[in-house]
């Protein structure tokens, strides 16, 4: 294929670029399913740092993320540059300890801060903005 | 939209000799959940066990089946 593919060159140095990024419908302050509302809750408990990237502006942003990590779900959540999960994965790593384990940060959190995502949190990266 | 006995016929015929319950999440069909018992996910990665039972699904994920969250284990004595 000769076509370049902008979106997905965005995609791939995003994920190059930062350590832990998550890939999410909506904003971490703002989520727009349940799922990926719970994956920042769990990224949150932990008070790990990350990159977020809203999917929903563009189709081709989630066309593009499945093609390059084989998984057809969102969120997908990536640490240097490899994919860890979805929503069940990263729940179950949480729950068992090795969410925290993998990201390199202290377990300070519990399961029922899941429940009570809270405000604030590191602002999302617009790879929309990239784009144009 | 394939029902949940659908999914798990299609679970259980794709892996070998796998056991699936599916659940409708929310009564509406579109959040579906399956845990999956197979010992054919014996010395996988959780991604690759999901992988799996993705792949039996290929593009219907996202599209007919809008979520389809996974739970997969080997087997009790296997494990």
């Amino acid at each position: 294929m000769s076509d370049t593919n902008p979106i997905r060159d965005a995609i791939a140095e995003a994920i190059r670029d930062n350590p832990t990024i998550l890939f999410m419908k909506g904003t971490p302050e703002a989520p727009a399913c349940g799922f990926s509302a719970r994956t920042v809750a769990a990224l949150q408990a932990l008070d790990a740092p990350f990159a977020a990237v809203d999917i929903l502006p563009d189709p081709r942003i989630r066309q593009e993320l499945s093609a390059i990590s084989n998984w057809p779900t969102i969120p997908q959540l990536f640490f240097n540059g490899e994919l860890v999960g979805g929503c069940d994965i990263v729940l179950e790593m949480f729950e068992s300890g090795e969410l925290a384990e993998t990201l390199g940060v202290e377990q300070a959190g519990d399961a029922d801060a899941v429940a009570a995502p809270q405000a604030g949190g590191p602002a999302p990266l617009g790879i929309e903005n990239r784009l144009s | 939209m394939p029902t949940t006995d659908e999914i798990k016929r299609r679970i259980e015929a794709a892996i070998p000799e796998s056991t699936a319950e599916v659940e409708d999440w929310t009564g509406t069909g579109d959040h579906l959940r399956a845990t999956v018992v197979s010992p054919a996910f014996a010395g996988l990665s959780r991604i690759a066990q999901h992988r799996l039972v993705y792949d039996v699904f290929g593009a219907e994920i996202g599209g007919p089946i809008h979520a389809l969250s996974l739970t997969t284990r080997v087997p009790e004595q296997q494990a």
